[in-house]
């Protein structure tokens, strides 16, 4: 049976190519008549053309670079602290059940707590500098990482370990060299998705008293009506959340050819 | 001397709820140094547990495995196995797969290097030393298990169905590749499969056994000569000899169907 709209089947590569094309010129073309056909008020939509002249502007000054370095530090700071403890937490809860009883109560308490929610409690304990916002970041990836690895860690096939003791591998050998490795690929995924979600916490992060930031600009930004700038920095978040996934699969490939994910 | 002898093993556990089952009952036989055991039965028989058993996967309710005449508790690599599942470590190339055994033991990087080339070479897999795993083909990757198992140098190889997951075709050449490595390798085998055919055509002894509990129904002498080769397949013997194992896992597999019926009656 074949046709477009069979469940799984694969479609026509250029079928698939123009149908993507055409969706996104659509959305660009809604935007565009929208802006310019004077049915909304160019302070709530600003045209393409808008946008594109306040980001100019905003680059000329430097602060956009400015505003993008101050982001990606928080980012990649509150993502960098959660992924470092995650991981092995992650898999010592996958492998060892008494690990697991010891965390797992509490992280599927916490997992299901809004981040928004913590916020003055952080403000409190953490104050209202930078590490407030790089907090932000790590409680909203954190508890969602030890998760997902813990996940990869327990679906690890027990017939690998098992074949490992009959080689001869004793209980360490058989973590270290058997089950850390099996869980790399899966680790590798989880990485990239979750700094996908590290990036959409980063305007609720930035709610707290900063003084740059591609959240705090768009903020800022909200004040003075500045939509134009408003979608400056929605597009840049996009941009980097969309090259900081690209980078992953790239070193997904290159750090491990041999993962059956790497293509 | 590789003598593998199994004591009076039996399994038991606990269901949940709470009733007693006894999944092997009792099992006890000897394999002799570099003979051929093959255990076959129905699904379900045990006939995997009593390998897990025998590796040190799991622990016995009761009785023994002893090598040699020395009781084994605990796996070790003196009790190779290769399962029905692909078990290659993905991240390891095809000789590094090989030589994972001799690394955890330290052998120097040549030495290692020397044997796997050896057994890659055995399997007929030569050139496909340095690709991952995933490249390779159902039947390649047992293959690899096989040679990775026996690079190790156990004194007792255990295989759970390994051709299980293959296509008739590639099975009954992995077969007939596996004697050839066994012949070579001497080793004392002991291999399950629920395949009659697989069981005659490999094995000097034939095991078969009965539904839950499992039990050592009969024991079935092969008079085949070595080296075995496919037209037997077809010899009076052959077909005799599988006639009459037919009838006796048939037997098992309608009492084992009755049981079952039994229990959803209750």
């Amino acid at each position: 049976m074949a046709g477009w709209l069979s469940p799984k089947d694969p479609i026509p590569r250029a079928l698939y190519l123009t149908v993507s094309t055409v969706t996104v010129a659509a959305l660009f073309s809604g935007w565009v008549l929208l802006a310019h056909s004077g049915l909304v008020r160019t302070e709530f939509l600003p045209t393409p053309h808008q946008v594109a002249l306040a980001a100019v502007d905003l680059m000329k000054d430097g602060s956009l670079w400015d505003h993008i370095r101050a982001s990606c530090f928080v980012v990649l700071m509150g993502f960098a602290l959660a992924s470092i403890l995650a991981i092995p937490l992650g898999i010592l809860m996958g492998t060892f059940q008494l690990v697991e009883a010891v965390i797992e109560p509490v992280t599927d308490f916490i997992r299901y707590l809004p981040v928004s929610a913590m916020v003055p409690l952080l403000i409190l304990w953490v104050g209202i500098d930078y590490e407030t916002r790089v907090a932000v970041i790590f409680i909203g990836t954190f508890f969602q990482q030890l998760v997902m690895i813990a996940d990869i860690a327990h679906h690890v096939p027990r017939d690998l370990l098992d074949v490992s003791y009959t080689l001869g591998a004793g209980r360490a050998q058989v973590v270290s060299r058997v089950l850390v490795p099996a869980t790399l690929p899966g680790i590798m995924d989880t990485l990239r998705i979750t700094l996908g979600w590290a990036w959409t916490y980063l305007v609720l992060a930035e709610l707290v008293a900063a003084n740059r930031g591609l959240g705090y600009m768009i903020l800022t930004s909200m004040r003075g009506l500045f939509t134009d700038r408003i979608f400056v920095g929605i597009l840049v978040i996009g941009l980097l959340g969309l090259i900081s996934d690209q980078l992953f699969k790239y070193l997904h490939r290159w750090l491990m050819p041999w993962s059956p994910k790497a293509g | 001397m590789a003598r593998l002898t199994l004591d009076r093993l039996t399994m038991r556990f606990r269901t949940r709820r709470g009733e007693t089952v006894t999944a092997l009952q009792d099992i006890s036989f000897e394999a002799k140094d570099r003979e051929f055991a093959v255990l076959v039965g129905t699904s379900g028989c045990g006939k995997s547990t009593i390998l897990r058993l025998v590796a040190g996967l799991l622990p016995p309710s009761d009785g023994r495995v002893l090598l040699g005449g020395h009781s084994v508790s605990g796996p070790g690599a003196d009790r190779g196995m290769v399962f029905q599942s692909y078990t290659l470590f993905p991240w390891l190339t095809v000789q590094r797969n090989v030589e994972f055994g001799l690394r955890l033991r330290g052998m120097p990087a040549k030495e290692r290097a020397r044997v796997a080339e050896h057994y890659i070479g055995q399997v007929g897999l030569a050139g496909f030393e340095h690709v991952y795993p995933k490249e390779l083909s159902g039947g390649m990757m047992q293959r690899v298990a096989i040679a990775r198992a026996l690079a190790n140098d156990p004194e007792v190889l255990l295989m759970d169905e390994p051709f299980g997951a293959l296509d008739a075709q590639t099975r009954s050449l992995m077969g007939e590749l596996l004697l050839r490595v066994w012949g070579e390798a001497a080793k004392t085998v002991l291999f399950v499969t629920h395949d009659i055919e697989e069981a005659l055509f490999l094995g000097d002894r034939v095991f078969v056994m009965t539904a839950r509990p499992g039990r050592i129904r009969e024991e079935i002498e092969v008079p085949l000569p070595r080296p075995r080769t496919v037209d037997m397949l077809t010899s009076d013997i052959f077909v005799d000899l599988k006639r009459r194992v037919m009838g006796l896992i048939r037997e098992e597999a309608l009492r084992m169907l009755d049981a079952r019926r039994g229990d959803a009656a209750d």
